[in-house]
């Protein structure tokens, strides 16, 4: 199993049936194709849809039907639309269950950046800021470390803030991390490290309440 | 009262150098494209355009950009235009970002009347930087102000004449609520129909909102990213 699929199929682990969730784009939305068995959960979109389908048949294209991530998408029985200030309202109004997002970087209070690299081209947050303000919970999925090996888990985030004090939980290929007032607690850890691995290649300082378990 | 206007083309000759311009549409969704394109026939210059997206390089907003009639664009992402890119790394556009939910609800509040609203987005990010903040019930807020605009773009899928407007699926996006914050409104649709043929239980956007209602001559509805799935033999 690689990595992203490793990840995503912990996190879809964390849906309750009933749940009203937002995937960002990219790895968070695969998360949808791992709900498990017996759990029905609507998906937002934040662009004005709830109860977001799969991608169209190539018979089922509809220019005027697509997600945040500009993909064409169909609707389920008992999807509906609304405005975008609509949408947000239910963002904000903490209506969301549940958002997963990726990350550059989170630390020890559950501060996110990734959004912006000083340096390069300000792209915009799009909704993200709303969406870590907003959802009851958030779940970062992403690599433990940069692809050079660099830590992403820090102490103090480095990277300009997309929310502050926002993130519950961290799932990467090799940990899943609480984030908590004491600090970033380790549940978690793949089947195939240990908990020195994990520790090594997390820049803050993780607390170990008992043996983790393995996923 | 009959709101029609016959063009797009009579619409953007109203829309002086310098004005401020709402454009709905969520990345290539839901986009008023009729009357983009007069407004880039036109040639108007030195524009403030409000829309999420800036469009693609040769397609929505893009084509405004692309042609040197954007002085500042505010909207929530800019990451699929290349053009845009390349004027902003040259200075040649002004551009500011607003986080998405802050963006909608502050075209909202203009439209509402409101002054301004405290949100908790952007606390504690550049978002909040020098804007007035407040705990409220124990939470940290932003003050963000209303966003007015001098004309806004909107597209529907279907209007009356007198300028009530029904939307379809996720091309409704931003153009409600465009629609109630900009002195002056136009709405293309794709069919213009008379008085008692929209449910009025169905109508999104009121026609007080709306100042001329048109038709869209042509609707290209280019798509974004074509995602689609195979049938699977079960």
């Amino acid at each position: 199993m690689d990595k992203r699929e490793r990840i995503v199929r912990r996190i879809a682990k964390e849906l309750h049936d009933g749940d009203y969730v937002n995937l960002g784009i990219g790895m968070p939305t695969l998360v949808g194709n791992y709900v498990p068995p017996g759990v029905d959960i609507t998906l937002h979109s934040e662009n004005g849809m709830l109860g977001v389908g799969p991608y169209p048949l190539e018979s089922e294209i509809d220019p005027d039907l697509v997600n945040a991530g500009k993909e064409i998408v169909t609707e389920l029985a008992g999807t509906s639309y609304c405005s975008s200030a609509d949408s947000f309202a239910m963002v904000r109004g903490g209506h969301i269950d549940m958002t997963v997002l990726g990350a550059l970087e989170v630390d020890e209070e559950g501060n996110l950046a990734n959004w912006m690299v000083p340096g390069k081209m300000m792209k915009g947050m799009g909704g993200a800021m709303d969406l870590v303000a907003g959802a009851k919970r958030v779940i970062i999925a992403m690599e433990h470390t940069t692809k050079d090996g660099g830590h992403k888990i820090l102490k103090r985030c480095m990277l300009p803030l997309t929310g502050a004090k926002v993130v519950h939980m961290i799932v990467t290929e090799l940990a899943v991390i609480d984030v908590t007032p004491k600090g970033l607690v380790l549940r978690e850890i793949a089947s195939d490290t240990t908990v020195d691995a994990v520790t090594k290649a997390t820049g803050a300082a993780l607390l170990v309440d008992g043996e983790p378990g393995r996923f | 009262m009959n709101k029609v206007l016959g063009s797009a083309e009579e619409a953007v000759a109203l829309i002086p150098d310098g004005a401020a311009v709402m454009c709905g549409g969520f990345g290539l969704c839901g986009l008023p494209e009729n009357l983009i394109r007069a407004l880039h026939a036109r040639g108007t210059k030195n524009l403030t355009v409000i829309s999420n997206n800036p469009g693609v390089d040769d397609f929505g907003v893009g084509m405004l950009v692309r042609a040197k009639q954007v002085a500042h664009f505010i909207g929530s992402y800019v990451g699929e235009n290349k053009e845009f890119e390349r004027q902003a790394i040259a200075g040649e556009i002004k551009y500011t970002l607003v986080p998405q939910g802050t963006f909608a609800e502050r075209m909202r509040a203009a439209g509402a009347g409101i002054g301004g609203f405290f949100t908790p987005t952007g606390y504690g990010t550049m978002v909040g930087e020098g804007k007035e903040t407040r705990v409220i019930d124990g939470r940290h807020y932003i003050l963000e102000a209303p966003l007015h605009a001098d004309f806004a773009f909107v597209k529907a899928y279907k209007g009356d004449t007198r300028g009530n407007l029904v939307y379809r699926k996720t091309a409704r996006n931003f153009n409600p609520v465009m629609a109630t914050a900009a002195r002056v409104t136009f709405a293309e649709v794709e069919e213009i129909v008379e008085p008692g043929r929209l449910d009025p239980d169905a109508v999104v956007t009121p026609g007080i909102f709306v100042t001329h209602v048109l038709k869209g001559a042509y609707y290209e509805k280019r798509i974004e990213r074509r995602t689609v799935r195979q049938l699977q033999a079960v």
